[in-house]
């Protein structure tokens, strides 16, 4: 036990004094002009670097430097010496994914104190530690996403079952009730004809995909509202008798899909655009910084790629729709 | 009439097989498919194959009174190795690859075995911590990067549903593994020297077993098992987590007891693991095709565990009585 504890002592250190040397590396991009620090969960993860990109394309063209800083693991302590380190330095804003609602909250406060206006994007804190929350989706926004791309697939009509995550996973189940009431009020003739659980795991979800071809022989689509379960269902679709004959969509990765988008398995799946995501935010936090906006609901504030963004309720910029991915972008892609 | 029955039920190989079969039958007939389809016919065959490798591994270490629960985060490792290999390392050979894996998991293994043997400590505890322990330098080593189809070459990923005469080559393999364990431990010196150390320790030193290196061993051929069932993993589900794995053992324990492997070690046969697993998996696939909820699906698995211990209690005692009887009579005559 004593061991564990001294390994644990022993790589907090070495966690904190590459924070220290990264902040080092900051310093520097913060000299002339506006200086933004953008913060990802953690270093290294492709979904981030891809943020990374469109915020530095929306640095370029709002003449504002933005420079990445971040810690290796994804852990609440780990984001707090860079926090600190933006607020001394003075940075203009700070855009960051939040590795817990709460816990970087103090700190947040301090840099908000020394005058740095605070975005969120992707994951957000608890809505007073922060002026602004880019949000990549809405629950509305994906319910509709999926059943419009289900539709599309399988012709208007026909059987179609969702392969969810746990049965008490909340997001997954707010989306299902929502696509429950966009199917019957919208697509009279798809019956939903089950919901199974892979509860995130890759063998549970790969078998319950089996079961249901199994179970339901008429069946035309699958939709599967978790990353994990539309995985494990487009490698047995892949491997099946059924491939091309059952539409399969859902929420997933382009680097998790690509195989399956490629042999023609899976059509078109949906998630966010990262890429948009990390430039939005630039563009809010420069709205803020510039004093163009105060971060009350109303304000608007436009992006020359994406349009006109309103801040909504609680201090809530909506990325927008879902946006699709399918044979011809998904090789844009690498997250 | 009465003979035949138990002589039925005390073959807990054939009793399994044929709730095995009954299942498969009434399922077929809720729907044909279940057999009589190229992917049914498949699936019935492939999906039992990384269990009974893992099952087979279990009633090894179970016959000479240990338990290894360290095998779902062994199998987790050397899946996710299988990827990064292929990732590091394009055009590495397959069957290095198998090797390494295998490799990977005789060395975990081999760690569990040395500290139960050497430090007597139960089994239970020590594997209850590696299992921990491998699953945290996995977590670490795989933080949150995933091994996705499209890292691994296509020849692999069609071992996972490739067939040699419409009958699987994961099968195949598992059959293969089933085979070569069964015979080491019903025909040889070693394998039999298993069964007495399980049966009873002391008894097992005292007469000068090698039960240090048996039970070593036994431990070296369940991790190099789990370390073969992750490549199955990988060839077959295409994707590897941080959560592969997970639970696993728990199912493979199972497995080897609802095949009449005693947990207290000293009997029960490999078949009747590997067909243990099988019933495990089949009537996990089978419940939701015959329409039985998600959540009775566990239930099920549970009584099945139950029922299996509770049979082995009511032999065990029918057993012991018809001895004692025996002696008397012998002792009167």
């Amino acid at each position: 036990m004593r061991l564990n504890k001294k390994s644990i002592a022993v790589a907090a250190t070495v966690v904190v004094s590459l924070g220290l040397t990264a902040c080092g590396g900051a310093d520097d991009g913060g000299d002339d002009g506006t200086a933004f620090t953008f913060l990802p969960k953690n270093l290294g993860n492709p979904y981030f670097d891809t943020s990374e990109v469109g915020a530095q394309s929306a640095a370029e063209e709002l003449g504002v430097t933005v420079t990445q800083v971040g810690p290796d693991a994804a852990s609440p302590e780990a984001q707090v010496p860079f926090i600190n380190t933006a607020a001394q330095q003075g940075a203009d804003a700070l855009i960051i994914s939040a590795n817990d609602p709460s816990a970087i909250c103090g700190a947040l406060e301090e840099a908000s104190d020394a005058g740095t206006a605070i975005v969120t994007f992707d994951s957000d804190t608890d809505p007073e530690c922060r002026d602004l929350f880019v949000s990549q989706a809405d629950a509305a926004g994906i319910a509709k996403v999926q059943v419009e791309m289900i539709a599309e697939q399988i012709g208007g009509a026909g059987q179609i079952a969702i392969l969810s995550a746990s049965a008490n996973a909340t997001n997954q189940n707010a989306w299902i009730e929502l696509m429950q009431t966009e199917l019957e009020a919208n697509y009279p003739d798809i019956e939903l004809v089950d919901t199974v659980y892979g509860d995130d795991d890759d063998q549970k979800s790969f078998d319950q995909t089996a079961a249901l071809l199994q179970s339901y022989p008429e069946l035309k689509g699958i939709v599967s509202p978790t990353t994990v379960g539309i995985a494990a269902a487009a490698r047995y679709l892949s491997t099946s008798a059924s491939k091309g004959e059952v539409a399969l969509t859902g929420l997933g990765t382009p680097n998790q899909m690509r195989e399956y988008v490629t042999d023609g398995t899976v059509t078109e799946f949906a998630l966010w655009n990262p890429d948009d995501l990390g430039y939005l935010a630039v563009h809010a936090a420069a709205a803020l910084a510039n004093g163009d906006i105060e971060g009350d609901e109303g304000d608007t504030f436009t992006t020359e790629r994406l349009g006109e963004y309103t801040v909504g309720p609680d201090g809530v910029v909506l990325l927008g729709e879902p946006f699709r991915f399918n044979a011809d972008n998904i090789g844009d892609f690498d997250f | 009439m009465k003979n035949a029955v138990s002589d039925l039920l005390r073959s807990r190989e054939l009793a399994v097989a044929l709730v095995l079969i009954a299942a498969v039958v009434l399922t077929a007939l809720k729907s044909e498919s279940f057999v009589f389809s190229a992917d049914g016919w498949r699936n019935l065959l492939v999906t039992p194959s990384m269990l009974v490798i893992l099952a087979v591994g279990q009633a090894a270490v179970i016959v000479t009174r240990n338990v290894d629960l360290s095998v779902g985060s062994v199998l987790g490792l050397t899946a996710y190795m299988t990827g990064r290999i292929f990732i590091e390392a394009p055009g590495t050979p397959i069957i290095a690859v198998v090797l390494a894996a295998i490799g990977l998991g005789a060395v975990l293994g081999l760690v569990n075995g040395v500290i139960v043997a050497v430090a007597k400590v139960p089994a239970l505890v020590i594997t209850l911590g590696t299992l921990y322990i491998y699953r945290g330098v996995f977590l670490t080593w795989a933080g949150s990067d995933r091994i996705n189809a499209s890292d691994l070459p296509d020849d692999f990923l069609a071992l996972g549903n490739k067939q040699i005469a419409s009958i699987p080559v994961l099968s195949i393999v598992a059959l293969l593994v089933l085979i070569a364990v069964g015979y080491y431990l019903y025909s040889t010196r070693g394998g039999r020297e298993m069964y007495a150390i399980g049966s009873d320790p002391d008894a097992a030193r005292l007469y000068g077993l090698p039960v240090t290196r048996r039970v070593i061993g036994a431990f070296v051929l369940s991790g190099a098992l789990a370390g073969l069932a992750g490549v199955v993993y990988a060839a077959r589900y295409g994707t590897v987590s941080s959560g592969a794995g997970l639970g696993i053992e728990l199912e493979a324990v199972g497995a080897a007891v609802i095949g009449g492997v005693a947990i207290f070690g000293g009997s029960g046969t490999v078949w009747g693991a590997a067909i243990g697993a099988a019933l495990l998996v089949t009537i996990n696939r089978a419940l939701p095709v015959v329409g039985i909820s998600d959540f009775w699906q566990r239930a099920v698995v549970g009584g099945l565990i139950l029922a299996a211990i509770v049979l082995d209690r009511v032999l065990a005692l029918h057993r012991e009585r018809r001895l004692s009887i025996e002696r008397d009579t012998r002792s009167l005559a």
